[in-house]
């Protein structure tokens, strides 16, 4: 009889399954999200410091954000100055060009080498990409050490915590270091350059919704991925501020940046019910969720996404209510900008915190015309518009 | 919701019928669907009002293609682990080809059809001929048009569907009464299925699953096994082809298109109860294994479960299903020694040996 023991066996198991699916269902995810941050990812201290920079005006020039720097603390370089810049190599160990944001930041930081070598400021430029391998960065950096012919070393670290040692390596080898985008764990290089941060990203966006829904109104939040800082800090901060406002939080989803999950993922919650407000952690995918509207027959909800280009151009083609939160790609600019200056000797801020602005709805024609020529996938502020190769070394990627 | 026990239920009277459900074919699977729609019944009742269910659909008619080409190839002892790939590079080479120009749809969709082609050719001769085992002919074909996309976008697709592309797996027929809209994604899966089986039914169909069940004897009985294999190989691609203008139309270009798939449609055609290192199981468990795997996904979500648990979830099911088979297998252990004297261990590679 042994058949029937394998059915019975196979419908009690799914049974139980089932059931306790059905038990474990999270009630609160009924009522809501949590809205409590993780304390894992959020410092309620730079939270604080972050949300005052966004108002704080940077010292610099108005037209070149990415030489502009909020509250720096200038250091002095001196001893790094060296006698013939033109013959200086520039290394530069990049964690990876996986996603269009860091795709589009590499073009412009190639072009940016460009113009300072036409100029004589920096000598050659060496690049080495990790494609966001631990271990190969690690490697890559030693690489860079051993070979002794580096004058300044550009670090953009993948990861914060397994790089810190990497970077405390190159430090030591007297070379100047310059670190971008993502932080470590050390304050041994010459100069850190980022943009504000993940919790000035997240809470724009998160103060838009809270801003332009009505008490009471749902909001869903869909998220790339758990356990990235950049990322994990622009939810956290999220959670803080729907916290305290009136919103109906669904809940979130991880969508690995990927259209057809976004797509689906949102189809399914209008199906159980309205949704008025989508909140993203970045805008990969944000014509994908909206388009999930226009499928299910309902009205566009309020959104934010990022100023990447081809959820710009859908803002203002259904003329959205919409934000553009910036995680400001001109920053690929300013490490090769501040290698020029410490091989020249001048003064580099010790933290070089660059502006961060959303892009909003009285400025969205404007960027989008200065991007016109651009591919989708393109990101609006990527501040590239002034060097030589423009625009065709981002139209022809 | 009663099961519906399709092919494997051959016996009359519903013990046979019962007994059937638990044999691991069609019919499990069907009972499984049954099972989860119910629970998603539970917990979204207007789940199957129409529209949403027809979401549904357009959503798993992808899934259900891939499966379906997974399908040709499992059973007749193989792997094709590069349509993922496959679907990511031919998305992101149409966007780019197309760049939103309405006349280009139809030349680059013949275009794609053509490169799928290619690359089954590729697949099936290399596997057939140079008798490299398919898990690695794939695994390498995958890598081949990963890497080569990365290289030719820089890591950012660029250009964009035209409408008319997007048309098969956006809209469909629309003012239907009580449906809504009629996806044209279902209609093409439907099609591919009904397809599917009378090719399964046909001399080549038999030739197939001969193949994966023993092709030292497939071949003594006149079959020409590099011929039949590299077909399905084709087949695949084909069908991966077709589901990259399905998705493609679902929701656009992103740089994430097609990650992945190649696992989701082996586990699918997996737990249709189709057995790794082929000759048993038919598309039609193939099929309904797509459609249960979409559905328990679907009830993940109405239980806010994130979807970063889903690969543990395949991981799960493809132990647990390819575990069940063999159990059943066991049964059958003796006369399976005496077919097959040399090594069976052997047989899960799915070597082609002549």
């Amino acid at each position: 009889m042994r058949v029937p023991r394998v059915l019975l066996a196979g419908a009690a198991g799914l049974t139980l399954m089932l059931t306790a699916c059905t038990t474990d269902a999270p009630t609160d995810a009924v009522e809501g999200a949590d809205l409590t941050p993780d304390q894992e990812w959020f410092d309620e201290a730079e939270f604080e410091t972050q949300l005052a920079q966004r108002e704080i005006t940077p010292e610099g020039p108005e037209d070149q954000p990415w030489l502009q720097a909020i509250e720096p603390e200038w250091i002095d370089t001196s001893e790094f100055a060296h006698e013939s810049p033109e013959d200086a190599t520039l290394c530069f160990s990049n964690a990876s060009v996986s996603n269009p944001w860091r795709v589009t930041g590499s073009i412009t930081m190639e072009q940016q080498v460009e113009a300072l070598r036409d100029q004589g400021r920096i000598g050659e430029f060496r690049v080495s990409d990790a494609a966001d391998n631990d271990n190969q960065q690690i490697s890559d950096i030693q690489a860079f050490v051993d070979s002794g012919e580096c004058d300044v070393i550009i670090i953009s670290p993948s990861t914060t915590a397994t790089l810190t040692p990497a970077v405390e390596t190159a430090c030591e080898s007297g070379v100047p270091v310059v670190v971008f985008d993502r932080g470590v764990n050390t304050d041994c290089m010459v100069t850190f350059i980022h943009p504000i941060g993940g919790y000035a990203f997240g809470a724009d966006a998160a103060e838009f919704l809270v801003e332009e829904l009505e008490p009471g109104s749902t909001v869903l939040a869909l998220r790339i991925l758990p356990g990235v800082d950049v990322l994990e800090h622009r939810w956290a901060a999220a959670q803080r501020i729907f916290a305290d406002s009136e919103l109906d939080v669904l809940g979130y989803e991880f969508t690995e940046g990927d259209g057809a999950k976004i797509k689906d993922l949102v189809s399914q919650h209008l199906q159980r019910g309205e949704v008025d407000g989508i909140w993203m952690d970045a805008g990969d995918g944000a014509v994908a969720a909206l388009e999930a509207f226009e499928d299910a027959g309902q009205p566009y909800p309020v959104i934010s996404g990022e100023d990447e280009l081809s959820f710009m151009r859908k803002w203002r083609e259904e003329d959205l209510t919409a934000i553009a939160p910036v995680y400001s790609n001109f920053q690929w600019r300013t490490p090769i900008l501040a290698a020029s200056m410490i091989l020249a000797g001048e003064e580099v801020p010790s933290e070089w915190v660059l502006p961060q602005e959303p892009v909003r709805a009285n400025e969205l024609d404007e960027y989008l015309e200065r991007n016109e020529a651009m591919p989708s996938l393109h990101y609006a502020k990527f501040g590239g518009e002034d060097l030589p190769g423009y625009p065709e070394a981002w139209t022809e990627r | 919701m009663t099961p519906t026990p399709t092919q494997d239920t051959r016996g009359s009277g519903a013990l046979a019928a019962l007994a059937a459900l638990g044999r691991g074919g069609t019919a499990t699977v069907a009972l499984l669907l049954a099972l989860i729609f119910a629970g998603i019944a539970t917990q979204n009742p207007s789940f199957f009002e129409g529209p949403p269910l027809m979401a549904f659909a357009q959503k798993a008619a992808p899934l259900v293609v891939l499966a379906i080409g997974q399908y040709l190839v499992i059973v007749s002892g193989e792997f094709d682990l590069s349509v993922g790939s496959l679907v990511g590079a031919q998305v992101v080479v149409a966007a780019r080809l197309i760049d939103g120009r309405e006349d280009m749809t139809l030349p680059v969709i013949g275009l794609m059809m053509l490169f799928g082609l290619a690359v089954g050719l590729v697949n099936g001769l290399v596997t057939t001929l140079l008798r490299v085992p398919s898990i690695i002919t794939t695994l390498g074909t995958m890598l081949i048009l990963f890497g080569a996309v990365r290289y030719w976008t820089g890591g950012a697709p660029t250009g964009a569907l035209s409408e008319s592309f997007r048309a098969f797996g956006r809209r469909g027929i629309e003012g239907v009464p009580v449906l809504g809209e009629i996806p044209w994604a279902l209609l093409i899966a439907l099609v591919l299925t009904v397809g599917a089986v009378l090719c399964m039914r046909s001399p080549f169909g038999r030739s197939l699953v001969a193949t994966g069940d023993n092709d030292v004897a497939a071949a003594f009985s006149g079959v020409r096994v590099w011929r039949v294999r590299t077909m399905a190989f084709v087949g695949s691609s084909l069908m991966a082809t077709v589901a990259a203008v399905l998705i493609g139309g679902y929701a656009g270009v992103t740089a994430q298109v097609g990650d992945g798939l190649e696992f989701t449609a082996i586990t699918a055609v997996v737990l249709g109860g189709v057995v790794l290192g082929g000759g048993r199981g038919t598309v039609v468990a193939a099929v309904l294994g797509a459609l249960t795997l979409e559905a328990l996904f679907t009830l993940f979500t109405q239980f806010y479960l994130p979807s970063t648990f889903q690969p543990s979830v395949q991981g799960l099911i493809i132990i647990a299903a390819v575990a069940y088979a063999a159990r059943r297998g066991d049964l059958r252990l003796p006369e399976r020694l005496r077919r097959r004297p040399d090594h069976p261990t052997e047989r899960s590679l799915g070597t082609s040996r002549r």
